[in-house]
């Protein structure tokens, strides 16, 4: 019996490579649905991907701006300092968002044909990492905009350096999608849990607020660094509007927490999945 | 000389009854806590085993509740088998309910690469079938409307037409012969047919015994999971026709 396991595993592992390149179709047309299907019936269409962070900026520019603006010592530019977290948390929301429903969205599907089912949250991460490369326009629109002012954003080649937390997000992202969506399965009510999280995952994150300049009990600004977001949009900030190279422990802390999240996302996918029908 | 293209083992698939209701947290503590987590088993199928040759139809009877949408999933690879194994050579298209794999925002056009996608083919492989889909289809200007506008006859059709315009080794078909109007059901059951001529292996489940006895040439019995006659269609199907008499009485 054991023995027999062993073989089935085996056959197992070799199908996961041939069945990711005989479905590599499948998981394009899943991130161009998503992106198609998503402004399709809009009139602007995909200019939504840059307006939508452009107009919840000016929101959130105007209700705390007057009150954490004044306080954000050591930040040259507030609005730019805002647009960077909003953008980077945005896109963690959406896409562990989307990936915790997509396999109980796509149960038609699932229940008719052999797919391999880690298509649907790989597929929803990828197509909102795309959305969210578009809505990155929007800030190098204002790092211009504000290049004519005093409020200036030095452009340095460490500007370049963003793509490192752009892919440390993209890895979080898909590991925390990955438990999630296995988590959905068989918990619907983790949806409405996760969204609540999420609510104090933006308080938790300084998107608003610069952590430094608040007055905060030891312990909570200890928690909110424990926050790989916090890490991650830390270095992001470094670059837009420091100029400079980011903290490396930033880099070391996000990535680790971020492998340590695939390989359970992962792990419990892969061990999950076969159940899933029986409860979608 | 043994050449199988589908062989069943000794396949088991148990489903536990009351875990299946139990799907937020309060519920499953309080369950778990009250020690009211008892699972039914059911045995959907029950040590089944049978091997379909390359090239050979097998028709598929039982009542409904039998166990025949359990088995035909265990097939196409949807469920696995609590016990046994399945073993499929070639490729294998699945003709489950057609339009499963639709998305009603997208268009016709676009839902006909979305589904290839989902069953596992390339663009390529698609563009070069894409007008041999549409033409099948009767379809027509119909094919740039999003699916969301079809009738039910207009998505079956679409479905119909991409599932069989690949060339499958091994074809499943659980009651699509029934598909649109008349004409395009003559239509249907001639493609079927000519998709047999090149030897394609099948296995179909249906009600219908004088279809099974047209299109299959062995066939089984499945009550309660298990398989209770196995042999030439024209036997297996007098058979059946005795059993639903006898239910009659």
């Amino acid at each position: 019996m054991g023995e027999k396991l062993e073989n089935l595993k085996i056959v197992k592992n070799s199908k996961f490579l041939s069945d990711f390149v005989k479905y590599r179709f499948l998981l394009s047309e899943i991130v161009r649905r998503n992106i198609k299907v998503q402004y399709r019936d809009s009139v602007l269409g995909i200019f939504w991907t840059l307006l939508q962070p452009l107009l919840t900026t000016i929101v959130l520019a105007l209700v705390f701006g007057g009150f954490f603006g004044k306080k954000a010592d050591g930040v040259s530019n507030y609005v730019i300092y805002l647009l960077c977290g909003r953008l980077l948390y945005d896109f963690f929301n959406q896409s562990t968002k989307r990936a915790m429903k997509s396999v109980r969205l796509s149960a038609g599907v699932i229940k008719k044909v052999y797919v391999p089912k880690y298509m649907y949250p790989l597929g929803n991460v990828i197509s909102c990492f795309i959305t969210f490369l578009i809505s990155l326009i929007i800030l190098v629109f204002f790092i211009i905009g504000y290049s004519f002012t005093d409020k200036a954003v030095p452009i340095t080649p460490y500007m370049l350096l963003t793509i490192v937390p752009i892919i440390v997000l993209f890895l979080l992202c898909l590991g925390v999608g990955m438990i999630l969506a296995t988590t959905a399965v068989f918990f619907k009510d983790a949806e409405y849990l996760y969204d609540v999280f999420c609510m104090l995952l933006f308080y938790a994150t300084p998107i608003v607020y610069v952590l430094n300049s608040m007055n905060m009990n030891k312990y909570v600004q200890l928690g909110i660094m424990a926050n790989p977001l916090y890490s991650i949009i830390s270095m992001f900030r470094a670059c837009i509007l420091d100029g400079q190279m980011f903290n490396l422990n930033h880099l070391w802390y996000s990535l680790a927490f971020s492998i340590v999240c695939i390989v359970i996302g992962a792990l419990m996918f892969r061990k999950k999945q076969d159940k899933f029908i029986l409860h979608i | 000389m043994s050449n199988p293209a589908v062989k069943v083992e000794n396949v088991s698939v148990v489903f536990n009854l009351n875990k299946e209701k139990v799907d937020n947290v309060k519920e499953y503590i309080i369950k778990l806590l009250t020690r009211k987590l008892r699972f039914t088993e059911f045995r959907a199928l029950d040590n089944v085993s049978f091997t379909i040759e390359k090239g050979e139809r097998l028709g598929v009877l039982g009542f409904n509740g039998a166990g025949k949408s359990t088995l035909l999933k265990t097939v196409a690879g949807v469920l696995k088998p609590t016990e046994g194994s399945v073993e499929v050579e070639g490729v294998i298209a699945p003709l489950l309910e057609l339009g499963a794999g639709f998305d009603s925002n997208y268009t016709g056009k676009e839902n006909i690469f979305l589904y290839g996608a989902t069953m596992g083919y390339s663009r390529k492989y698609i563009e070069e079938r894409y007008d041999e889909i549409v033409e099948f289809s009767e379809l027509g200007d119909f094919i740039n409307v999003p699916i969301k506008n079809y009738s039910s006859g207009m998505r079956a059709r679409l479905g119909f037409s991409i599932a069989t315009a690949v060339e499958p080794e091994v074809l499943i078909l659980d009651e699509v012969l029934s598909v649109g109007d008349a004409k395009f059901k003559a239509k249907s059951e001639k493609k079927v047919k000519s998709m047999f001529a090149k030897g394609v292996t099948v296995l179909f489940v249906s009600h219908n015994t004088p279809q099974v006895r047209r299109l299959c040439d062995k066939a089984i019995i499945l009550d309660h999971g298990k398989i209770i006659a196995y042999g030439e269609v024209n036997e297996v199907c007098d058979k059946y026709d005795e059993l639903v008499k006898g239910g009659k009485k």
